[in-house]
């Protein structure tokens, strides 16, 4: 059997790098090592893609959803649900923290998980190339109004943003720079065709146009040349700046919660060690994700992290769902199922602005915290669903439980999960209330299967379960 | 600051989704409405005729008695400039105020902010639906927010009988705040807290409550219900939220627009009647609002996406009556085929709050607006 701190630390690598494990999922990656499990979640390829076919033939209207809600919010959550390739998915709803895009402009579910289609694909690759891709990405370019960026009308959205928000942080240009950086990517637009009612939109494309770009001399951080859109990339991601803000977001989303990113440029990092550490990687790598993720988890202050992180909703719903299981078939009911997350203040594909989540502490309202609680606990709660009678049965093999055995038993294999002695205190009384658990007849198993899913409803709603 | 009995409360009622202006105050009288509306129309024979101008599709009877009791004020052509024509920008513009930058505090929350500063009633204000709509939200400012029923309100809603007490007590005991755990758990403690108190405030609503109204069985009679109950209880509620949709009718218009508005007109007429059998209808207002209007022509089987729409006040205290002008129908005056907006939705604002909840509007909707006069 694993040793009680691997099984501790494996569960924190597969809550950060993907949503969570299973009991079982994290003996089978323990007996094959931390490390060689890091390389099997970088190495995405080698596992079997999310099944499509299945999507469309439950759900058709999730395949080209069009504007409206909540057709794509399914579809994204089918893919979070069944992925066997954790780390794809989640490094997808990373790009979506940064390169935030919504659904309110874009009013498009189609372009918007295509945009999420090339997070899966490059998001653990070259982050240039990514970058690159972005800037001719036609939901972006819609969303921050590139379309409108004429040769002789410059649009200043996206030449700012990219600096702001996608590359360099604020602090990092001059408003010169933004307005050198929006004059290269003039003629950056796409084309747009006429809708084919009643049978959807056409996808949108790229495309560039010549005669209305500004082919003029430019000058931007400290260059001088005739720039056009890519040369500006290629000098930004040469930037130090470029590094250490990258890799912020990295440390934000998978290691440990940083301020708010407007706090940036007047806030040091949690960690600047770490961030000097996953820079140098980034650098030394070409922009390459995979070598700077694979030194991230390997590292010490990553190991160190545990329960650093507020969950954000996506990871409350998606983990919460895969540990239970049963919900691995889109059936009806899936759309409301995916509404969740937005319940809880994140409403995927639709980010309130270009600025994305604020995360930590603010996912957190009066609302909020309620609809996290009763989401997992309705989930953990019910002893149909295969995850939840796994965790009975690895306990019911135990044999009959003490109320300490109950509270730790739950306590591990909900995790494990760690907490606070006043909260122990609190769930130990509750089980000394109930008395030994036990399976041992009709009767007594009946009353086990319930104080177990009691107790566990009890430990999703405690404040410690909300981190990761 | 606790309130009593008789402050002012104000309801707010979304018709999400693009409620179609054209459809819900028709300008009878006027050949454009007709030329428009081929496919989507209102014959004449279902019209109620308010005055000589307009009326409103028989699918709204229940409005009727109110205009008639001159308690219903019309608020035409409401909107902003450079409608963006998208539900969630626009609902977002609504909810913030802000239709140039993207807004970060709700008008609401803002107001509830304004009420009670030291939150010393977590139930100030109480959102009926899943999803925190962003006029409520201000960090910090708490919200009761009821998924589901009233009566399930609360933490843990699937531990039910005498287990029940004791396992929130335990959660109670577990979000107390607890020296040097930090200040993140210090406030999921607060907020953990503060929900558990407005549970058990609000659970004492439904228990209170008997009436002879009968309640449609719909899901916004459902809310409409909630919000009575609650308001009767005397808890201190200033502001109550709920919504109703989606008014998106792109297709199928007739009967879709018809069935959303029975049931929004009938839950409001069985809550006003409830609201005046416990004698506490004098101290409330009802803001039906929807985030645009549609566009004048119709699609052939329903409306697209449009700009200038309508909101409605109803209340006791409320002077019935229009307020405003429809904006003109004639393709010259139209922008992109849609009514040019003449009313600014933060002159609606301020007149609810200068007038109705007595706080100041400019900090609340960003700027100071002109007052249609539709209360005292």
């Amino acid at each position: 059997m694993a040793h009680q701190d691997d099984i501790a630390l494996m569960a924190h690598l597969m809550r950060r790098a993907g949503f969570g494990a299973g009991r079982d999922e994290l003996e089978a990656r323990v007996a094959k090592g931390y490390e060689a499990t890091v390389e099997e979640l970088l190495h995405r390829e080698a596992q079997p893609p999310v099944d499509a076919y299945t999507l469309l033939r439950y759900q058709p209207a999730s395949l080209l959803p069009g504007g409206q809600p909540p057709m794509g919010n399914l579809n994204w959550m089918y893919y979070l649900v069944n992925t066997k390739r954790p780390l794809e998915e989640k490094t997808a709803l990373f790009w979506h923290h940064v390169f935030a895009t919504g659904n309110s402009k874009v009013d498009n579910y189609d372009q918007l998980l295509e945009q999420i289609e090339i997070f899966r694909q490059r998001g653990l690759g070259s982050y240039r190339d990514l970058l690159l891709e972005m800037a001719k990405n036609p939901t972006m370019i819609f969303w921050l109004d590139n379309n409108q960026n004429h040769g002789k009308a410059v649009n200043e959205n996206w030449g700012r943003e990219l600096l702001e928000l996608f590359s360099l942080g604020a602090g990092n240009y001059t408003e010169k720079d933004v307005r050198e950086s929006s004059r290269a990517f003039t003629g950056w637009t796409f084309e747009t065709k006429i809708p084919r009612a009643p049978y959807g939109r056409f996808p949108w494309k790229f495309e560039y146009r010549p005669e209305d770009h500004d082919d003029g001399e430019k000058e931007f951080l400290g260059h001088k040349g005739r720039f056009n859109g890519e040369d500006i990339i290629n000098i930004i991601v040469q930037q130090p700046a470029c590094a250490r803000f990258i890799c912020r977001h990295l440390y934000n989303f998978f290691v440990a919660d940083e301020a708010q990113v407007p706090a940036w440029p007047i806030e040091q990092p949690r960690d600047p060690k770490a961030i000097d550490t996953l820079a140098g990687t980034f650098k030394d790598s070409n922009f390459d994700m995979t070598a700077t993720l694979r030194v991230l988890f390997n590292s010490d202050f990553f190991k160190n992290a545990r329960f650093q992180h507020m969950k954000s909703p996506a990871e409350v719903v998606v983990g919460t769902l895969r540990l239970v299981g049963g919900h691995e078939l889109p059936r009806p009911g899936y759309g409301e199922l995916s509404m969740n997350t937005a319940y809880m203040g994140q409403d995927l594909l639709n980010p309130p602005s270009v600025e994305g989540w604020h995360t930590g502490k603010e996912w957190i309202n009066s609302g909020s915290l309620m609809a996290r609680v009763n989401f997992c606990a309705e989930k953990i709660g019910d002893p149909a669903l295969p995850g939840v009678r796994a965790i009975i049965n690895r306990l019911k093999a135990k044999g009959t439980l003490s109320p300490d055995q109950l509270v730790d038993g739950c306590l591990d294999l909900l995790g494990p999960v760690e907490i606070g002695a006043d909260t122990r205190k609190e769930l130990a009384a509750q089980a000394t209330a109930w008395g030994q658990t036990s399976w041992d007849n009709d009767s007594n198993a009946k009353l086990a299967d319930l104080h177990t899913s009691q107790m566990l409803q009890l430990i999703v709603a405690t404040r410690e379960y909300q981190f990761a | 600051m606790p309130a009593t009995e008789k402050d002012p409360v104000v309801v707010v009622l979304q018709l999400t989704g693009g409620n179609d202006y054209l459809n819900t105050v028709i300008p009878y009288n006027n050949p454009l409405y007709r030329d428009g509306r081929a496919a989507v129309g209102i014959p004449d024979n279902q019209i109620m005729h308010l005055d000589k101008d307009y009326g409103i599709p028989h699918y709204m009877a229940p409005l009727k008695q109110f205009w008639d009791e001159d308690k219903l004020a019309i608020l035409h052509g409401v909107g902003y400039p450079n409608s963006p024509r998208s539900h969630f920008r626009s609902m977002d513009i609504w909810h913030t105020c802000e239709p140039e930058k993207v807004g970060t505090e709700g008008w609401l929350g803002r107001v509830a902010r304004e009420f009670d500063p030291n939150k010393e009633n977590v139930v100030t204000t109480v959102n009926f639906g899943p999803c925190l709509p962003r006029s409520l939200v201000v960090q910090d400012v708490p919200v009761a927010c009821v998924a589901g029923a009233l009566e399930k309100y609360g933490f843990l809603p699937t531990i039910q009988g005498e287990q029940r007490l004791q396992v929130l007590n335990r959660f109670s005991q577990m979000y107390q705040p607890a020296l040097g755990t930090g200040p993140v758990m210090d406030y999921l403690g607060t907020t953990g807290l503060d929900s558990l108190k407005g549970e058990d405030i609000l659970k004492v609503a439904p228990l209170k409550y008997s009436s002879t109204v009968t309640y449609p069985n719909t899901s916004i009679a459902r809310k409409l219900k909630g919000i009575a109950q609650v308001h009767f209880a005397d808890l201190g509620s200033r502001i109550f939220y709920c919504d109703h949709g989606t008014f998106d009718t792109h297709a199928g218009q007739n009967p879709g627009h018809g069935n959303l508005w029975s049931a929004v007109t009938e839950g409001l007429d069985a809550f006003m009647k409830d609201l005046r059998e416990h004698n506490h209808a004098d101290n409330v207002i009802v803001l039906m609002f929807s985030e645009f209007g549609r566009r004048v022509q119709d699609n052939g089987s329903g409306t697209d996406h449009g700009a200038g729409g309508v909101a409605f006040v109803l209340g006791e205290k409320v002077k019935g009556g229009h307020y405003g002008e429809m904006p003109s129908l004639k393709p010259e005056h139209l922008v992109q085929g849609d009514l040019n907006p003449n009313m600014d939705f933060r002159s609606v604002y301020s007149t609810i709050l200068d007038k109705w909840l007595k706080v100041n509007p400019a900090p609340i909707v960003n700027g100071t607006f002109e007052q249609p006069a539709f209360l005292n």
